[in-house]
């Protein structure tokens, strides 16, 4: 009887031992997975850049998308990003102040910010990185130029 | 092309503006949608250009670019950019073709010497339907007609006075 039990009880630990390998795989897959936050008023161009990450090989959660500043603000305070795409031009609050009042947001310090943009005047690229943008990307760009901008501020290599 | 290539010319060098501004149509074409563009006569018969995106410009260079094309042509432009099939006429469509001449005019500013710097964009503005008539002070006009998809396309740059 003690012998069957203890049989039994071995294939039932192997079995949740199987099942909490399992997930805690998934778990840390999951939490591998950058989450980022698109921010552009073209509902287009918020698809073109998600699908240029994913074809940059960034390995992509959940992604979040704002149509201005202040709405990636709001975005922000309630979900969880690793990195944010945001073009410049936008209206209500454009990019650069976004990134400006970014820096005043605990939850958000730390997260990298690259700017996709047609502005590509050298005082936009300035303004941008000064006010605490980590890559700029003009448009057109290629999946092979956000590889090039956005895995290094990912801590990976291009 | 996998880029936009570095041409940079004089401002005041309007000679170049016309090559730049065909230049800066390609480039859009080819990074954004893989697709190459044929210069053809404005004249070419085709489907009617009854979608049309502008995109003002202000500062140094006032004016307003616009990209004109077919339904047909607005709904290819949207599916190769997304990846996905769109519809004529679609939000998304126009969208689209509004993102376009956002990107042939910030290509084309920034060809040019110091007009990055000293003009900015207006967000893109979209008609749908060819019984419109746009007045404006224009002192200067440059135009070009592609083939894209067998359809035809056109992208024109009025500055004004």
């Amino acid at each position: 009887m003690n012998c069957c039990a203890a049989l039994l009880f071995g294939e039932v630990s192997d079995e949740v031992g199987r099942l909490l390998y399992g997930w805690r795989r998934r778990r840390q897959e999951s939490m591998d997975k950058i989450r980022a936050l698109i921010v552009d008023d073209s509902s287009v161009m918020r698809k073109i850049v998600e699908r240029s990450l994913r074809q940059a090989g960034v390995d992509l959660g959940a992604v979040a998308e704002a149509s201005n500043g202040a709405e990636a603000l709001t975005v922000l305070a309630e979900n969880a990003v690793d990195l944010i795409l945001c073009d410049i031009n936008m209206p209500v609050m454009d990019g650069i102040e976004f990134v400006r009042q970014l820096q005043s947001v605990e939850q958000a310090k730390g997260i990298p910010v690259v700017m996709i943009t047609t502005e590509g005047s050298e005082s936009h690229v300035v303004q941008a990185l000064s006010a605490g943008a980590r890559g700029y990307i003009r448009k057109p760009f290629t999946a092979e130029q956000v590889k090039e901008h956005v895995l290094p501020v990912l801590g990976r290599k291009a | 092309m996998n880029t936009t290539s570095d041409v940079r010319t004089d401002g005041l060098n309007q000679e170049q503006w016309p090559e730049l501004l065909e230049l800066s149509t390609k480039e859009v074409f080819q990074i954004m949608l893989s697709a190459e563009l044929e210069r053809v006569s404005g004249d070419a018969a085709g489907a009617p250009l009854e979608c049309t995106a502008m995109v003002g410009l202000a500062g140094h260079l006032c004016g307003v670019l616009s990209f004109r094309c077919s339904p047909v042509s607005a709904a290819i432009i949207a599916s190769k950019m997304l990846g996905t099939q769109v519809k004529d006429c679609d939000e998304q469509a126009l969208d689209a073709i509004g993102e376009v001449a956002n990107m042939v005019a910030g290509n084309f500013k920034n060809k040019i010497s110091g007009l990055s710097e000293a003009c900015v964009l207006s967000a893109p503005t979209v008609v749908v339907g060819g019984d419109y008539r746009v007045h404006s002070l224009v002192a200067q006009s440059l135009q070009k007609t592609f083939k894209f998809e067998e359809e035809r396309i056109s992208v024109a740059l009025e500055l004004r006075v």
